[in-house]
Order: C-alpha cells, then structure tokens, then sequence
C-alpha cells in the first residue's frame, strides 16, 4: 500500500512547521510563485466570471499543453511555448464572429473546437518527441516543486505587467462587461477591449500554468473569483477578496501537500471548491434574512 | 483499390477500431447537433474531465473502467443539468464543479500510481488521450452496441427535444416535459461522452461532441437534415481520422480524428463565410464601376 512513513507529520505547531517548511529553497520558491501566479489568476478571473467567459478561459488554459509540449520538441523554451500558444490561442477565440442570431451557441462551439484541436496537437507533439512521456504529467497537473528563482522573477514581472494593463482597462471594462449596449454607446470601444482582455487573460493563463499545469489552472481563475463574486457585487471589494481567497487557498494547499503524499492539485482544488460552496451558502443564508429588500439592487451581474 | 480497402480491415485491431468508432462517432454526432444548438458546449467541456476523473477513480479502486467512466459521466451529467433551470447549468457553477472533479481526479491518479507501481504509469495518459488501436474485439461490440442505443434513444426524443429547445415556453405550454427532456438528454450526453473518451480520449471528447454539430449547423439551417448531416460528419469524422492514422503511423489517432474534424468545421466556416459574402455583394449590387479601385 502507501508509503506513509516516507512522509515527516507535521508538529502542529503552526509557527514551527511554516519555519520547516520555509527552511528549503524549493518550498520557499513554490510559495512565492504560488502567491505571484494566484494573484494574476485570480484578478483576470475575477473579469473572467464577471464576463461569462469561464469557458474561454478554459480553452486558453488547455492550449497551454500544446504550446508547451510544441516547445519541448523544437527546442525552444516552454515559457516561450506556453505564452506563444496561449496569446495566439485568444486571438483566434477574440476573432470568432458573434453577430447573427445563434452567436451564442456557434462561439461556444468554435471555442470548443479550438480547444479539441489544441489537446489533439499537444498529444501529437508528445507522441513525436518519444522521450517526454514522463513529463507529460507535470505538463498537465504541474509541479510547484522546482520552480527556480529566476522563474519567480519572470512570473513576478509577468504579473505586474498584467496588473498595470488591467489597471488601465480596468474602469472601461468593467462598464463594458457590465452593460456592453450601454457602454458602446457611451463611446467605449466594447470590441477592442474584449481583445484585449482575451490576450491578457492569454497572457496570465500561460504565466499561471508553467506552476500549475494546463488543467488545473482553471480552477485557480475561476474558483476564487466565483467565491469572491457569491460574497460581494462591489468590484474593488470583489478583486480584493478573489485574490485573498487564491493566495489563501494556493498557500494552505502546498502546506498541507508538503506533508501529504497526495498532490497539490487535490488539495488546492478541494479547499478552493469548499470555499466556494460556503460562499454560496452564506449567500443564500443572507438571502433569507434580508429577503427581497435590498437583493435586487445588490445582486451581482449576472 | 481493393486492397487498399481489405489491407487495414484484415488487422483484427483496425476493424475492431472501425467497429467502435463508428458507433460511437454516430451517436457523438447526433448528441453533438443538439448540444450545439443548445449552447450546451460548456457541459460537454466539464464531462471532458469528469470522464478523466470517473475513469481513473474505477483504476484506483481496481472497478471495470467502463462502468466508473459511464457511472461518473451520467450521473455528473444529470447532476450538471438539475442545478440550473430547464436542465440548463450556469457555467460558473459547471465552473468550479469540473475544476474540483478534477482535482479529485488527480487524487485518483496519485493513488492508482503509488499503489500499482507495476508498468501502468501511463495508464493517466492513455485516459486522457485514448487509445483506439488498443480497442479489444468484445469491448468495440458492446461500444458499437451502446452507441447504435444512444443514437435510438436519441431519434426517438429528438421532436420533442427539438421543440423544447427551439422554443421552450410554447413547449411547455404545450405540455412537453421540457425539464425531463433536458435531463434525458444530458444522461445522453454523458453515455456518449464515456464512450467518444475511449476513441479519442477523456480530454479531446469535443473533437467528436462539438464539431460535428456545429459544422452540420454552419451547412444547414433545416434541422432534420442538419440532425442527419451531423451524424453522418461526425462517422466520416472518425473513419477518414483511423485511414489517416493507420497510412501515417506517426499521427496517433486521436489527433487525426480531432483533426479531421477541426478541418472539415473550418471548411464549413470558411465555405459559409464566402457564400455570405456573396449574397452579400449579389445584393449591393448593381455598384458604379468607378468605387471599385485597383
């Protein structure tokens, strides 16, 4: 069966075990990439939810794969392949039509295709390169233990040029995700600026995935942001809240990992998903109490 | 010329592969028309990783892959569809339960890997990326079987199920189980999904649930030859993808499947495209000579 005495308890005492934890380079490193990839993560997402977009936002992510995989073969950098990849990924998802009646249900649509596509063409990739097969998982479900310090410092950068762009866009795209008919005849450019988005939230998938793999880079968009959405309608409370909750849950899932031999994956997912379902509990323990007063002005856009 | 037929099919692992995926490229197919029309794209998304999960939790636990992969798909499916109104799932919640499933299903992964260390390590791979050319003559029967099932099943709600799609309210009104019909529906859908994740794997289930669907629909706006023209996309999908493998040894299968029928929609997008443009400038014109600069 499991190896469980493979694998330090803890001492339960908190102070001791975080100095443990911190005591290797590695950990230290994963925390900080951890925190830097949520925090980008969870902001796009917090947009990325607000928007609709959660299934967009999924594609970009698995296009990762073969972006990365794509690199590995050609002997280029799978940084260089991930974000490749994924900015070229959102353009062609921003450059899908939506006019005409059914738009709704033919975006989705060539949304999905894109994203079969970009699987198929990452499994290609690792089928011609033979000797990759054991790469493949940290490719997929990715590996925060061996993040070096020069990548935090590339994610780092990565991160804060997200944010700066976002800042700037921020006001307009608020308006704009919020009520496009409204905001386009205001005079805000509603189309560019769902470009824009596209590639940034390209740019912070590919950034987030090299930590945490193709798949489970959507949990840390969406999850945070939708439990951050359930609790408050307000947009600068909203973001604040999203990133707590992403680094929160990044941060607890590598501590308990460290010492479990169950990935971290699983657990970032699990306390993200718990923090999801109490959001909407108390949502709708909240409803109750106030019923109907003040819910329709407060709700969130939805 | 008939050699070039009777060579692959004399391979009892390409007519077992032909066999399987012919069924099941059909009912994929037909599920796919309706999925697309029902902007229900998303789900079919989330049963990609539910599939994973369903599939690796029946490896750890040492229970027959095909029942974990159908158990999880339909009931995940069902569940999916009773969270929303009419059978139809807010996509944040889809969101963050598929997220989560996943998560679970790399907790499966780790388990089934430390647990047999003996050669399956790749056993999370071939899940994800399926394996058809490995496809057991008894397994293709029963795949071939429960997809021809999906496809009947399917042919007997799809008026029904055309209606309360097309027109949810008068169908109501009209007294057609519209919530039921949804959820039958996505019990459908997630037998279809558990069974397009043996051919081209959990992760590329929409290379056969989306694209078929949508190109039938880029090509026609009639639904019964759009319903028929789906099923037919979605076989050809999956015969001409196997020729393709099987000439081109090193393009695994899957790929080519996906791969076909990306192209066969870009083809449908692009041919649509130009017809409209056509009509387009048909109706502008007469134009003065004198606008058209070189």
């Amino acid at each position: 069966m499991i190896l469980a005495d493979a694998v330090v308890g803890p001492s339960w005492n908190l102070l001791a075990d975080i100095q443990e934890l911190w005591s290797f380079p590695f950990m230290v490193n994963a925390f900080r990439a951890g925190a830097i990839v949520a925090v980008a993560a969870a902001t796009m997402g917090w947009f990325m939810v607000l928007r609709r977009q959660s299934f967009a936002g999924h594609t970009l992510a698995t296009v990762g794969f073969p972006g990365a995989s794509g690199a590995t073969l050609l002997g280029l950098s799978t940084t260089a392949g991930y974000f490749g990849f994924c900015v070229a990924a959102a353009i062609v998802i921003a450059a899908i039509p939506r006019a005409g009646r059914a738009s709704g249900a033919h975006e989705s649509a060539a949304t999905g295709i894109v994203q079969a596509f970009a699987l198929g063409l990452g499994f290609l990739f690792v089928a011609l390169y033979k000797g990759f097969l054991s790469g493949i998982d940290a490719l997929l479900f990715g590996t925060f233990l061996g993040v070096t310090s020069t990548q935090v410092v590339v994610l780092f950068g990565v991160t804060i040029a997200v944010l700066v762009v976002l800042a700037v866009i921020g006001r307009p795209l608020l308006f704009a995700s919020v009520d496009p008919v409204v905001a386009a005849a205001r005079g805000v450019p509603v189309r560019v600026l769902s470009v824009v988005f596209l590639v940034l939230l390209g740019v912070a998938v590919a950034e987030a995935s090299q930590i945490t793999g193709s798949l489970l880079v959507f949990a840390l968009l969406v999850m945070p942001a939708a439990t951050a959405q359930a609790l408050t309608a307000r947009p600068v409370l909203g973001l604040v809240l999203s990133v707590l909750i992403g680094v929160a849950v990044t941060w607890l899932g590598l501590g308990v990992a460290y010492y479990s031999i169950y990935p971290i994956g699983f657990y970032v997912t699990t306390f993200a998903f718990a923090a999801f379902a109490a959001s909407r509990l108390v949502r709708l323990g909240g409803r109750n109490r106030q019923s109907r007063r003040r819910d329709a002005a407060t709700a969130v856009p939805a | 010329m008939i050699e070039f037929i009777t060579g692959p099919l004399s391979h009892p692992f390409f007519a077992h592969a032909l066999l399987a995926s012919t069924g099941i490229a059909a009912a994929c197919g037909l599920a796919s028309y309706f999925l697309v029309l029902r902007a229900q794209v998303f789900t079919a998304d989330a049963l990609s990783h539910v599939a994973f999960t369903g599939a690796m939790a029946a490896l750890a636990f040492g229970v027959d892959l095909r029942l974990g992969l159908f158990a999880t798909t339909i009931a995940i499916a069902v569940l999916m569809g009773s969270l929303g109104r009419r059978g139809l799932a807010d996509d944040v919640v889809i969101g963050n339960v598929f997220a989560w499933i996943l998560g679970l299903g790399v907790l499966f992964l780790a388990i089934y890997t430390a647990d047999r260390s003996t050669a399956n390590g790749s056993a999370g791979i071939t899940v994800l990326f399926g394996s058809i050319f490995g496809i057991s003559g008894s397994a293709a029967m029963i795949a071939a079987v429960i997809g021809i099932g999906v496809c009947l099943l399917l042919v007997v709600i799809a008026r029904p199920l055309l209606f309360s799609t097309l027109d949810p309210d008068v169908a109501g009104a009209r007294r057609v189980p519209v919530r039921l019909l949804g959820l039958v529906f996505l019990a459908l859908v997630g037998a279809s999904a558990a069974e397009a994740s043996q051919v081209v794997g959990a992760l590329m289930l929409l290379g056969l649930l989306a694209a078929p669907g949508a190109t039938a629909l880029r090509l026609t706006s009639r639904p019964y030859p759009a319903i028929g023209l789906s099923l037919l996309i979605g076989v050809l999908d999956a015969w001409i993808g196997l020729a393709l493998s099987y000439a081109i040894p090193v393009l695994p299968p899957s790929f080519t499947i996906v791969g076909v029928a990306t192209v066969a929609y870009a083809a449908a997008f692009a041919g649509t495209a130009v017809r409209n443009a056509m009509a387009d400038s048909r109706q502008r014109a007469p134009r003065p000579a004198a606008t058209i600069e070189v």
